[in-house]
């Protein structure tokens, strides 16, 4: 029996008159990167963003390692072990690298008001964990020098490589990614693959929405497609390659007089 | 923050010299003001009382980023508070309090300043409760109307049942002692005489000490990178699993706590509360002092609350003079040419320092310098 880090299934979710997702579902075993493409407007992030909580979904059933979740409320679903990152990165521009990083931390750490302000023991030690966590994942990311950097500060890449370090502080049992790839060039995107799969050896399991097919079907264990908020393929990327759905979904079926859609 | 603290450490007995010399300048401030008079002792005092007011309200502006224009009603509650306490109105106005206490209500500073502290908090609550959705200018709206609302009701409250004498205010309070010490009092220790206005400045300092080193270990802990998530980026902050609303209230419930201390503080130093010292008028001063000093950063915020507090003593006591001294006469009242310099010392300030005069420092902002970190 395959161990299932995250099952979601029936999701269907309506905006006003356009149903942008019907009846999707998705099945994510340990430790493998799971891609979930399709051409714009296919229902990717929408899809992303009813798991991760930021949109409730019409219908659906949530479970994350065994456990059933409601994706009502987005710190819960982060509690519960899904950490995500944006497609327009969303740091905390005026804080530190190192900063953003321990925020992470936040999920996973006790301290309350009242043990900061007597500066217990408990809390001295627990800060002190959770700096010495931070600086190893910004390490982990490549980034450790610009730990006193102003988010803001750091170029498009290393950005991406704090969020990601972020999200990973939140210690995930799944590890969303919201097309990492967007906006990087292709130097970027080789050291982005080369962390991934990093990521992906310590046995952390990704969710990768991505518009670079390339980048996808390199890395990925298994993709599903989507178009039109439906699922047209599931399985391996060179199967689903030579899908005869994904093929028209991307380039535009003989039947139709449509140019061919960028992919 | 971060990278202030391995220099710190590198000179740690620089620092004590430091803050030894400055704990000795503030203990012997009273005495060199006091020469030109004890109007100056009591500015200082309430000097502190503002730095007080500044700080719980930029933990509530400056950390966590929610416009607040409303702070002053919780420095109204703790005055109040403390009014009812500690006065005869309550035994005079009911008699089955008069048959509780026969002596009258008086309460000890240890009683009172949890107290205050926890009304506050409590207030702190229900104002934000309702408004943990709105940001921006409709959450300054609503908190401007919360400020107003408690205004009025202290204002009205003399009706049907007179609780807390409407606009009359509330006089005789008792004020601050310590066992036999009262601090209304002028006192002798050791052969030093200290009149009441030193005591009050002593017992007010001690208070902003123990506020700024409370600010200070929230700003560096769990909580305070929470509150400065959500002032950043508030989905963000969600998605990394804080939840945004307790983090918010405890925000608006602690940045309450010193409101409502230093409200008691300021009624038992006065003897007498009204509504008229708790207008918008006051809340938007205190908003200005972090706002100029540097939103967010507690050097910044308590050097702009001194700067204000003590500025308008200072207009009172040398417009006047140096108007007569040039034209023979008063050409400019101290009050008008008070709010004149205020709206300029805005306009400068937002022209040139728009982040305040004692920003907080900037790390790493120059890209092109990356080759020598300064984390590395």
């Amino acid at each position: 029996m395959a161990d299932i880090v995250l099952r979601v299934s029936g999701v269907n979710k309506r905006f006003g008159g356009l149903q942008a997702l019907s009846d999707v579902g998705i099945e994510i075993t340990r430790g493998e990167i799971y891609g979930l493409i399709g051409p714009n407007g296919a229902g990717k992030t929408t899809f992303f963003n009813v798991i991760t909580g930021l949109y409730s979904p019409d219908s659906g059933a949530f479970e994350l390692d065994g456990k059933p979740y409601s994706p009502t409320e987005v710190h819960r679903v982060a509690q519960a072990g899904i950490a995500r990152t944006f497609q327009n990165i969303r740091l905390f521009p005026d804080m530190t690298a190192l900063e953003n990083v321990m925020v992470g931390r936040h999920v996973r750490t006790h301290a309350t008001a009242l043990g900061a302000i007597l500066r217990t023991r408990r809390t001295i030690e627990e800060e002190r964990g959770i700096k010495a966590r931070s600086l190893e994942l910004l390490e982990y990311v490549g980034i450790r020098k610009y730990a006193d950097f102003q988010a803001r500060t750091l170029s498009y890449g290393d950005q991406r490589r704090l969020e990601i370090a972020r999200a990973l502080a939140t210690e995930p049992k799944l590890l969303a990614l919201d097309e990492p790839a967007a906006g990087m060039n292709a130097t970027e995107k080789i050291a982005l693959r080369g962390l991934l799969e990093a990521i992906s050896r310590d046995r952390i399991t990704i969710l990768l929405i991505e518009h670079d097919v390339k980048l996808v079907m390199g890395l990925c264990d298994r993709v599903t497609v989507l178009d039109y908020g439906k699922m047209i393929a599931v399985g391996a990327p060179a199967e689903v390659q030579s899908n005869a759905a994904v093929i028209e979904a991307y380039l535009g079926g003989g039947h139709k007089a449509v140019a061919t859609k960028a992919a | 923050m971060g990278s202030l603290l391995p220099r710190l450490s590198q000179s740690r007995s620089a620092v004590w010299i430091a803050t030894a010399l400055i704990g000795i300048v503030l203990i012997l401030l009273p005495f060199a003001f006091g020469m030109l008079g004890n109007a100056w002792v009591r500015a200082l005092a309430f000097a502190c009382l503002y730095v007080m007011l500044a700080l719980g309200l930029n933990i509530v502006v400056g950390f966590a980023g929610l416009l607040d224009l409303g702070y002053i009603a919780f420095y109204a509650v703790g005055a109040y508070m403390y009014a009812l306490l500690a006065s005869p109105h309550l035994t005079s106005t009911f008699p089955w309090i008069a048959q509780m206490f026969p002596n009258g209500l008086h309460n000890s500073i240890w009683l009172v300043i949890p107290l205050g502290a926890g009304l506050a908090a409590l207030f702190g609550i229900v104002l934000g409760a309702p408004v943990l959705k709105l940001r921006g200018d409709y959450l300054a709206i609503v908190t401007l109307g919360f400020g107003e609302i408690i205004r009025i009701f202290l204002n009205n409250l003399n009706a049907p049942v007179n609780i807390t004498n409407g606009p009359q205010g509330i006089t005789l309070i008792d004020p601050i002692s310590f066992g036999n010490v009262s601090l209304a009092k002028t006192q002798h220790f050791l052969g030093i005489t200290f009149p009441s206005v030193h005591l009050y400045y002593y017992l007010f300092l001690v208070l902003t000490l123990i506020t700024i080193v409370i600010c200070v270990r929230l700003q560096d802990s769990r909580l305070g990178r929470a509150w400065m998530a959500i002032r950043e980026d508030e989905i963000a902050a969600k998605a990394m699993g804080i939840n945004v609303r307790n983090v918010k209230l405890l925000a608006f419930s602690l940045g309450a706590t010193f409101g409502g201390v230093s409200g008691a503080m300021f009624s038992a130093f006065q003897g007498f509360v009204s509504p008229e010292s708790f207008t918008l008028n006051e809340s938007i001063i205190v908003l200005a002092m972090v706002v100029l000093g540097g939103l967010g950063h507690i050097p910044g915020v308590v050097l702009g609350a001194v700067l204000l507090a003590i500025f308008p003593e200072v207009l009172r006591h040398t417009v006047t003079p140096v108007q007569t001294f040039l034209f023979g006469h008063v050409v400019i009242d101290a009050e008008v040419l008070r709010m004149m310099l205020y709206g300029l010392a805005m306009v400068l300030i937002m022209l040139y320092r728009p982040k305040g005069l004692w920003p907080a420092p900037e790390h790493g902002v120059n890209p092109s310098s990356r080759a020598a970190p300064r984390g590395a």
